[in-house]
């Protein structure tokens, strides 16, 4: 399957990504001979298979379960906004979100 | 002081209770050694001399208490840079990352350390771990230091380069679609991927969370599955870590593989070419020797594992990528005005060329009107890849195949064919599909002196039999060539 520049336009704004005018042109290439390689999955018959989402196996009744829900402490919001780009009083800053009215 | 690049776990630890040396002293050498030897290879990103010298002191002082020292006691562990160390920079080899220092330690990672075990430092791999050559590192590539104008694979390629090169005595790397085989085989050492959910991913970050594994490397089989026991099992912070006991994978390691019923795949073998086919063909003549039942097997789904694999990593890749958005994490382009446009040029600004298509790749395939045809389609098939593997192993004890249809590959000489770096996966990449434990062995040398692995597959939670036959293949090369 090949994509027009359009598409890969419309991809990258669901995916929430900046390409450059090359890299675009790249990337219609690229996705373009990929998607042929995916394409051939349409080959092969699944009637009746089951889609596998995650690994099983028969490994007691133990594996995939939830834990105690036990009280424990957390990191905390000063560890969790450390590595942030701006931060302040223990929230992250982003630019406006929400215009106000007047 | 070419002494650390020879030692073992075991040696360490024979020369510590015998006061030979002490593990201040192990963990110095290893250090130095490590920083004069990595201009070569740029395989680490950075060592982290306190923290090491630290868990050194700590296993001295025990051994001078006369207390238990632990499996890995003293024994110089390097970690590939997406596994999170408690504040010592983990970058995900990613601009995006490039100053994260995290808040808390992989459970893999504290558990070699009471262990023992000592963090030198952190190996450089590709960017979030999407490569095949480790190339796609955002701060360069690798050399193998077999060959220094090779790559060293990928996308563990910097942990597999330290422990061939003697830097570290093990390492950690993560496998997803064939991250530690693929370099394990081309800098000829041991790597294993375990069955899935035998190792926590918590603190591993998140690539494609259903195939992402953690595993080891090792100059030897027997460090390999020591590693692997002391990190393995149960733990509540990963909801898909199994509770399956752990056993004493050094007891199964007995050199007696009379009767193992072991199946070469049709399918692998007949892509198979070259010095990679004979070299393959030579291993399953020693295992004969060794007294295995070898038959051939079929595999029918193998054909459409690529493509599978490929549909699935990129969309779990999508969402798990998503959470770099400039908020949380570091770095945050200067471009941002309104919120959209901070999260699209952060991310422009902070993924490397191979992420990027892999994100757009997930995302196509998520996006409205393609999910059925990819997505959906793409699990069906890693059913039947899965159930190949079922049926095969109701017969057989072990699958033996290549890890990589070539040995090393030169710089730079495959970096603009994504199509074609993608399908050179095409071995271990049905093994991860099926959550199955698989392992490269060293096998023997190209006519260029390249290394090439044996690749030894077995049903879940069968390590035990697959270090078994590890073993005795080793000791039978080793015997061989030595």
């Amino acid at each position: 399957m090949n994509l027009t520049e359009k598409e890969v336009r419309y991809v990258a704004g669901l995916a929430n990504l900046s390409l450059s005018e090359d890299e675009l042109a790249r990337m219609v290439h690229d996705l373009g001979g990929i998607l042929s390689q995916m394409d051939r999955l349409a080959e092969i018959d699944t009637t009746g298979v089951e889609p596998m989402a995650q690994v099983l196996y028969d490994a007691g009744d133990d594996t995939a379960t939830l834990r105690e829900d036990v009280e424990r402490t957390p990191l905390g919001s000063d560890a969790a906004v450390a590595n942030a780009a701006i931060s302040a009083s223990g929230y992250f800053k982003v630019p406006l979100v929400i215009e106000r009215q007047e | 002081m070419s002494e650390i690049s020879k030692l073992t776990i075991g040696s360490i630890r024979e020369g510590l209770l015998s006061r030979r040396f002490s593990a201040t002293e192990i963990a110095q050498q290893a250090l130095a050694f490590a920083e004069s030897e990595n201009p070569k290879t740029n395989a680490y990103l950075r060592l982290c001399p306190e923290r090491a010298l630290a868990a050194a002191a700590k296993v001295d002082a025990a051994i001078a208490a006369g207390e238990e020292i632990g499996l890995l006691a003293g024994v110089p562990v390097a970690v590939k840079d997406v596994i999170l160390t408690k504040g010592v920079i983990t970058t995900c080899a990613s601009r995006i990352l490039e100053h994260y220092n995290p808040p808390y330690d992989a459970t893999a990672i504290e558990r070699l350390e009471a262990a023992g075990g000592v963090i030198i430092g952190k190996t450089n791999c590709d960017e979030f771990a999407m490569g095949s050559s480790n190339e796609n590192s955002a701060f360069g590539a690798v050399r193998n230091p077999v060959a220094l104008d090779r790559v060293p694979g990928g996308s563990s390629g910097g942990s597999a380069a330290v422990v061939a090169q003697g830097t570290a005595v093990v390492s950690l790397g993560s496998d997803t679609g064939g991250s530690i085989r693929q370099p394990a085989s081309f800098c000829g050492v041991v790597g294993v991927t375990p069955t899935y959910g035998r190792v926590s991913r918590y603190g591993l970050s998140a690539f494609a969370s259903s195939l992402d594994h953690i595993g080891p490397f090792a100059r030897n089989v027997r460090d390999a599955a020591t590693l692997l026991e002391v990190m393995a099992g149960r733990d509540p912070m990963d909801s898909t870590s199994a509770a399956a006991p752990v056993p004493r994978y050094a007891a199964s390691m007995t050199g007696d593989v009379r009767g193992m019923r072991v199946g070469v795949p049709v399918e692998y073998m007949a892509h198979a070419t070259g010095e990679t086919a004979a070299l393959i063909h030579g291993a399953i003549d020693t295992l004969r020797q060794l007294g295995c039942d070898v038959v051939d097997v079929s595999l029918p789904s193998t054909d459409y594992a690529v493509a599978a694999y490929y549909v699935l990593c990129t969309a779990e890749a999508s969402s798990n990528l998503a959470r770099y958005d400039g908020v949380r994490y570091t770095t945050r382009s200067e471009e941002a005005g309104s919120l959209i446009s901070m999260y699209q040029h952060s991310r422009g600004e902070g993924f490397g060329p191979e992420v990027k298509r892999r994100i757009m790749l997930g995302t196509y395939v998520l996006s409205h009107g393609y999910y059925d045809a990819y997505y959906l389609k793409a699990q069906k098939v890693r059913a039947l890849v899965a159930r190949d593997f079922t049926q095969a192993f109701g017969k057989l004890d072990a699958i033996v195949a290549p890890v990589s249809p070539f040995p090393a590959f030169k710089i730079g000489e495959k970096v603009d064919d994504p199509v074609a770096m993608y399908l050179s996966d095409i071995y271990t990449i049905t093994g991860s599909l099926a959550g199955i434990p698989c392992m490269s062995v060293p096998c023997g040398l190209t006519s260029q002196g390249l290394p090439v692995g044996l690749q030894i597959l077995c049903d879940h939670f069968r390590e035990p039999e697959m270090f078994r036959l590890a073993h005795a293949f080793e000791s039978a090369v080793t015997l061989r060539t030595s």
